[in-house]
Formats: structure tokens, C-alpha cells, sequence
């Protein structure tokens, strides 16, 4: 049986695949080229930044390899369209499944890795993917993947953006989304009452990963073209930096950061020149002045009811 | 064997430079417990600072003994003073909040000083050759060039003086309490700030030189020239157990010696990814690393 909160969740999803296409259909045609295009980069980090903030917002779980697996689901989303001719969509899941393949791989020595060392090695892993990649001469090496479809427009994306947001709302609100919460809180309490904590721990590797390679997936399919360069390790860091400004244990706060700080860089576009410094500066102050995030462990609805975060 | 032997003095002169930087970051986190991901900035800045130095003793024209010691030293103070001033207005305000957000201002700050110095220093300038590049021929493709023998004397005289500041003065016994127990130093009377201060002062002055060295070696400086070399350091910093001074110099030289037998043995396409091979399989086996104290998780 569906609770009541899954079926209010499913009913919005349909609600609002239904208003994105209306958007896609009536509205983009008419809307300025650049600014759609911004929105579609928007929409493409919301996906990537949400998988992440279930891994370390909610699960505590320091991965400094986001970038790796969006390559992977890149890669593959890529590689089938371009040699099996697959149809995008198909390769997006496809390649969404091969990330969360990679994301057992990573999450695995999370068994014995805690904190920073596991922060490293997830680093290492983007490092070896990216080398593996500009080595792999038939995924084009360090010149990139050229000549795939150009897919990816608002619709597809926010479709994406949709079913991820709302199955993760879902996760996070259920039994198992408390496990992952007391995984992050105190890892011996929750083995101590029987919990398997690596196998909650790897399980947010998965469904964090597979959400990012669908994220890569729509970048592949975006421009038609990718390189190994865009999913390097400061892709990564810019990630975490993202769900750490919107709030760790939170969904909503991630996602309006990402937003805001995709969109940013564009805004500040007029002053070209010193838009990286004044974004830096930006998440320096911000992390000083207001050290939880934007919205701390509270999701935007709480925030708007004005009800207080329930003491842990 | 000339191949190995020419392998391994150039992976000891790699090993070095890495050992230098590697230093920086193992002696902040085990005060802080923060990956400073500034560090590589410093030494990307450091050898910007050097150039200058240089310009302005005049070294670049006319190199003397004199000239490229002041640039040297000059760069080492610099660099020492630009993590006091990092320390100082990023860090210092965090110290109470929690260990992610420390992270990501030192994220922050890299970020700002790469591209400030990107703004003000463009994006490429050439290195004059400030050290003599004489080269010996020992054996038929064995060659010594004169910038490893620098590189690894002035390493070792660095090592050396660092092993005497932290092992036998009233400041590096008070470093080591620090980085055992924050709290117990303080209610020891240790002024904690300070010696916070003065170990990021201490780590940075080492990039500065290795900024100075691989400056000259690379002939041209970019603002994008910390970011690689600084997450090798780091690397070798956790090979060798994060925290642990003479680990983070064996992991370093070991990091520099594979990479370049990797690249002389099998192809140099790889070479990056050894770092991380290398890494992963170290962590694997000793999640402490090579020489790290295995702390067993408290409840």
C-alpha cells in the first residue's frame, strides 16, 4: 500500500511531467535561445547535485568522485548512440545503469574507508576514469566524443529532474531513508541495533551514482559532444560545494544552490572577467557567516511553514 | 640498467618536489584535520612570486649566488606569510563549525587565488633560468643534469631543518602536541593559535621553495600549475599516512619514483592514473597508510 505523502508525490510527478512538456511546447520555441539553454544546464546539476546530496547530505558519506560517475554515464549514453545507434533515451538509462555499476565499485571500499580516505579514493577513481577515457581511442581519447544527437531540451531534462526529485523525496521519507540518516548520525549506534550500515552505505553509492549518470547522459546529448576534461575533479568539487551551500540533509536547500550557482557564473557574464573571484568570494562569505547552508537539515517546505527542524 | 638507473634519478627529483608540497598538507591536517586544498595555490603563487624576485634582484639578467638565494628566500617568505594570512581570514573564523565547511571555504579560497592571480598575472609566463643547467654524461643514456643535484640538496637541507624544528625546539614540541590533542595542548598552556599559525607558515615556505624548483626545471609558470602538482602532494601525503611528517616524504618519493618508471617501463599515457592505481590499492590493504597510526574508532 502507498502512503499518503508517496501518492501525493507520484500525483505532482505527473502533474509536473504534464506543465514540462506544456512549457517545452508552448514556451521554449518563443524564449530567448541563451536563457533556455541556461535553464537546461540548470536542470542537468539539479539531476547530478540531488544523487549527491543523498550520498553525503543524507547518508554522510564524503564522495569527492561525482564527476566520475556522470563521465561514465556520459561515456556509455554516448558510445551506444554513436556505434548502436540506440535511441537517446534508452542510452540515458543505459548509461545511468552503467554509473551505478561503478557506483558498487566505489562504494565497496566504503567498507573500511571512513571521512577523508574515503573522500580520496572516490578522487582517485574520477582521476583513473578521466585517464582511462583520454587513453580509449574509440571514445575519442582527450579529443572527445563528437557527432551525437542533440537530444537533450528542456523537457527531457526536467522530465529527469522530476522522477529523480520526487523517487528521492520518496527514499528519503521512508524506512530506509531514516537508515541512511543514521548511518550519516553515528555509524556504530545503527550497526549496533543490527542495521547493515555497508549495504546502506553502498546503496546511496548506487542510486546517487545512477542519478548522476543520467545527468551525464543528458550533458552527452546536450552540446552532441564531450570531453574527458568536463568531468574532471573540480566538477566534483564544485558538486559538493553545491549541496554543502543549500544544506547537508536537506533536498530542496542542494537544489536551490545548485541553481543559483549555475546560473550565477551567466549572470555575472557582463563582468566576465571577474565572475570567478566574485563566485569564490561568495562561497567563502557564505560559509562563514552562515556556516549551515542555506536551509541547514530543513527542506524549502518546512522553511516556508515556519515549523522548527525536529531536534535529533 | 641505464634506463633504470636514469628512471630513478629522475623519480627522486620528482619525489622531492612532491615531498615539499606533500609536507604542507600533511602538517595542516594534523593540526586541523583539513585537507588545505589552498596549499597548491600557494606554490602555483610562489613561483609567480619567484619570477618577480627575480625581475626585481635582477637575477633574470645576471644570475649570482647572492641574487638567486635572495629569490629563494624571498620567495619562502612570501609563501609563509600568504598562508598565515589564508590561516588568519578563511580558516580562523571556522574553527568552531564543522570539518565539511572548512573544506569547502579552502575549496573557496583556491579558487579565489587562482583566479585572482589569472586577473593580475595573466595566463602564461616564461621562467628565466636561474640555476646553471650543466649536464653529465655517466653512462651512454645516463645523463645527470645539474637541477636534480640542486633539487635533492636543497630538499635534504629543507628536510633536515624541518626535522630540527620539530623535533628538538620549544615550537615543534608544541606542533606535535597540537596535532595529538587539540584540547589536552591547550589546557597545557600552548597558545594554540599560534602554533595553528606557525605550521601554516612552516608548510607553505616548503611549497615556496619546491615553486622555486620546479619553476626553473619547467621553464614557463601558469596559474593552472598548482592544481596538478598539488593533488599528487596530497596523494603522497595520504600514501605515506596523513599527519605523519616522515610518511608524507616516503610516500612522496615513492609516488615520484613509480610514476617515472611507469612512464620510462610502459608508456607515459598512464602516468597519471598511477598515482591513483597506486593510492586506491595502498588504502585498500592500510586504510592508514604506509607509515599513518591506526586509530581504532571510539564511541
Amino acid at each position: 500500500m502507498m502512503t499518503r505523502g508517496a501518492m501525493i508525490g507520484w500525483a505532482a510527478m505527473l502533474l509536473g511531467i504534464t506543465i514540462v512538456w506544456g512549457i517545452q511546447v508552448f514556451a521554449i520555441p518563443w524564449t530567448d535561445p541563451y536563457y533556455a539553454d541556461i535553464v537546461v544546464r540548470v536542470g542537468m546539476n539539479l539531476l547530478a547535485v540531488m544523487g549527491l546530496a543523498l550520498v553525503l547530505g543524507f547518508t554522510g558519506q564524503f564522495s569527492l568522485g561525482h564527476a566520475g560517475f556522470m563521465a561514465v554515464g556520459a561515456y556509455t549514453a554516448g558510445a551506444l548512440s554513436l556505434y548502436a545507434h540506440v535511441p537517446p533515451p534508452v542510452c540515458l538509462i543505459v548509461g545511468g545503469c552503467a554509473a551505478a555499476v561503478a557506483g558498487v565499485v566505489v562504494g565497496l571500499p566504503s567498507l573500511r574507508l571512513t571521512g577523508d580516505y574515503l573522500a580520496v579514493v572516490t578522487l582517485g577513481f574520477n582521476g583513473i576514469i578521466i585517464v582511462l577515457i583520454q587513453n580509449a581511442e574509440w571514445l575519442g581519447g582527450a579529443k572527445g566524443l563528437i557527432g551525437l544527437p542533440t537530444f537533450t531540451n528542456f523537457g527531457w531534462t526536467f522530465t529527469f529532474v522530476l522522477l529523480g526529485g520526487i523517487s528521492l523525496r520518496n527514499l528519503i521519507a521512508s524506512g530506509q531513508g531514516r537508515v541512511f540518516e543514521a548511518v550519516r548520525d553515528n555509524e556504530i549506534a545503527t550497526r549496533s541495533l543490527g542495521i547493515d550500515t555497508t549495504r546502506a552505505k553502498v546503496t546511496a553509492f548506487v542510486i546517487g551514482a545512477f542519478w548522476a549518470g543520467i545527468a551525464g547522459g543528458l550533458v552527452a546529448f546536450h552540446r552532441g559532444s564531450i570531453f574527458p576534461t568536463q568531468f574532471q575533479y573540480d566538477r566534483s568539487i564544485e558538486l559538493v560545494a553545491m549541496v554543502v551551500l543549500g544544506g547537508t540533509g536537506s533536498l530542496s536547500g542542494p537544489l536551490i544552490a545548485s541553481s543559483v550557482l549555475t546560473a550565477l557564473p551567466e549572470l555575472l557574464r557582463p563582468i566576465a572577467q571577474y565572475r570567478m573571484v566574485i563566485y569564490s568570494l561568495l562561497l567563502i562569505g557564505m560559509m562563514i557567516l552562515r556556516p549551515t547552508g542555506l536551509l541547514g537539515a530543513r527542506e524549502l517546505t518546512e522553511v516556508l511553514r515556519f515549523r522548527k527542524p525536529v531536534k535529533a | 640498467m641505464t634506463v633504470f638507473f636514469q628512471q630513478l634519478i629522475n623519480g627522486l627529483s620528482l619525489g622531492a618536489i612532491y615531498a615539499l608540497i606533500a609536507l604542507g598538507y600533511t602538517m595542516v591536517y594534523g593540526t586541523l584535520q583539513l585537507i588545505n586544498f589552498a596549499h597548491s595555490e600557494v606554490f602555483m603563487m610562489g613561483a609567480f612570486m619567484s619570477l618577480y624576485l627575480a625581475r626585481w634582484t635582477g637575477a633574470d639578467q645576471n644570475p649570482t649566488v647572492a641574487s638567486v638565494t635572495l629569490v629563494i628566500l624571498g620567495t619562502m617568505a612570501f609563501c609563509a606569510a600568504l598562508g598565515m594570512t589564508i590561516e588568519r581570514l578563511a580558516y580562523r573564523p571556522l574553527r568552531k563549525s564543522g570539518r565539511l565547511n572548512l573544506l569547502i571555504t579552502a575549496i573557496g579560497v583556491s579558487m579565489l587565488l587562482r583566479n585572482g592571480t589569472l586577473l593580475v598575472c595573466g595566463p602564461l609566463a616564461s621562467f628565466p633560468t636561474l640555476l646553471p643547467a650543466a649536464q653529465w654524461q655517466l653512462a651512454p643514456g645516463l645523463t645527470l643534469r645539474s637541477m636534480d643535484v640542486i633539487t635533492l640538496a636543497v630538499t635534504l637541507v629543507l628536510m633536515v631543518l624541518l626535522h630540527h624544528i620539530v623535533e628538538r625546539t620549544q615550537m615543534g614540541r608544541a606542533m606535535r602536541a597540537v596535532s595529538h590533542s587539540r584540547d589536552a595542548a591547550a589546557l597545557m598552556g600552548i597558545n594554540v593559535d599560534r602554533v595553528i599559525a606557525f605550521t601554516f607558515a612552516l608548510g607553505s615556505s616548503l611549497a615556496g621553495a619546491a615553486a622555486f624548483l620546479r619553476a626553473v626545471d619547467m621553464h614557463k609558470i601558469d596559474p593552472e600549475m598548482g592544481t596538478n602538482m598539488g593533488l599528487k602532494a596530497f596523494v603522497a601525503a595520504v600514501l605515506g599516512g596523513i599527519g605523519s611528517i616522515p610518511g608524507a616524504v616516503v610516500g612522496a618519493i615513492l609516488l615520484g619514483l613509480s610514476e617515472t618508471f611507469v612512464s620510462g617501463y610502459l608508456t607515459s599515457t598512464y602516468r597519471d592514473a598511477i598515482a591513483f592505481c597506486l593510492l586506491i590499492i595502498i588504502l585498500l590493504f592500510r586504510p592508514s597508510g604506509i607509515l599513518g597510526k591506526h586509530a581504532p574508532e571510539k564511541v
